[in-house]
């Protein structure tokens, strides 16, 4: 049985999973690449929803040609309540692009909102975590990027 | 209590215990009374409820690649929490206070209160955001003032905590890991 899809999210064992991590908050963001890395994570995070996108090379300007960090990334971890664009709407952009649509979307929350979790998962989130999130959860996540056994 | 008089009376009970070791293993007595000391320090600042276990979950991220891990994320959250104190104090300060700004910023240390294990101050976060929803200003300033004597006393007790942490390393110990 072949256990690997040809989405361009699936890795081997030996490789590490490239992570995009999003939060507005400092000391979130320290903590998320930190669990990540300790979960042999390469991480990259953004601020915001903009410099998610900007990195993503699904910027206002860009053109998709002269950026291909997308195809490098294996998960975007994205907090929900962020100011301007919520982590919701990040969710909605990323699953709209063509190229970027197959993409693993965990949508995190210090909020533990059913509504909430309902609309992140018909937009098509992976997994919605609560914070603070912990080593486990992270492993757990891993596992699943991993898709072996 | 003071880390110098916590020392001294716990290595006074140690010392009445071993009046005949060599120094060696006095020094190893010291190391271990440091540990235990801070151990015992940790633990009631659990039960007392200054940090929860998501402290924990910050200690056991620390390794040998980042040694200074927990001490890095605790000064991000002094440095965070004193400038939203400020800029709570300076919002509620104004003649039409913007409820919505306070909120964001109580959101914003409840946040970081949580992710560090900060667990009292978080919990004087909730009610805040009640007072922010109800727009009144004197219960607002009110939760302001418990949030300000809260995250100083954790302030306190945490580089405390840090204190006996560098005592132990100097002594040549190794610092205790909780499970």
């Amino acid at each position: 049985m072949d256990f690997c899809s040809s989405s361009s999210s699936t890795i081997s064992s030996h490789e590490e999973p490239h992570v995009l991590a999003v939060d507005d908050n400092l000391i979130d963001r320290k903590l998320v690449e930190k669990l990540l890395k300790k979960s042999s994570c390469k991480v990259t995070t953004a601020e915001n929803g903009l410099r998610a996108l900007e990195y993503l090379g699904l910027g206002a300007d860009q053109e998709h040609s002269t950026n291909n960090n997308g195809s490098k990334v294996n998960m975007i971890i994205t907090d929900y309540c962020m100011p301007g664009m919520s982590g919701y709407e990040l969710l909605k952009k990323i699953k709209e692009s063509s190229i970027l649509k197959d993409v693993p979307v965990v949508i995190m929350s210090s909020e533990n909102i059913p509504t909430r979790i309902d609309q992140c998962m018909e937009e098509g989130a992976q997994m919605f975590m609560l914070k603070p999130l912990k080593h486990s959860d992270v492993k757990r996540l891993r596992c699943q990027l991993m898709q072996c056994q | 209590m003071e880390v110098g008089q916590l020392q001294r009376s716990f290595v006074e009970y140690m010392a009445s215990l071993f009046r005949e070791i060599s120094a060696f293993a006095f020094v190893f007595v010291v190391i271990l009374d440091l540990s235990a000391l801070e151990l015992m320090y940790f633990a009631v600042l659990i039960q007392k409820g200054f940090l929860d276990a998501q402290f924990s979950q910050l200690q056991q991220l620390q390794d040998d690649s980042n040694p200074d891990f927990v001490v890095e994320v605790v000064s991000l959250f002094f440095e965070d929490s004193e400038r939203l104190i400020n800029d709570l104090t300076m919002a509620l300060d104004q003649p039409n206070v913007d409820f919505k700004q306070v909120d964001a910023h109580v959101h914003q240390l409840k946040g970081s209160s949580s992710s560090v294990g900060a667990q009292r101050v978080k919990n004087c976060c909730v009610p805040f955001r009640n007072c922010c929803e109800e727009q009144n200003t004197e219960t607002c300033l009110r939760c302001l003032q418990q949030i300000k004597q809260e995250y100083l006393l954790v302030k306190n007790k945490l580089q405390t905590l840090f204190e006996l942490e560098q005592q132990i390393v100097a002594a040549g110990g190794a610092i205790p890991m909780v499970q």
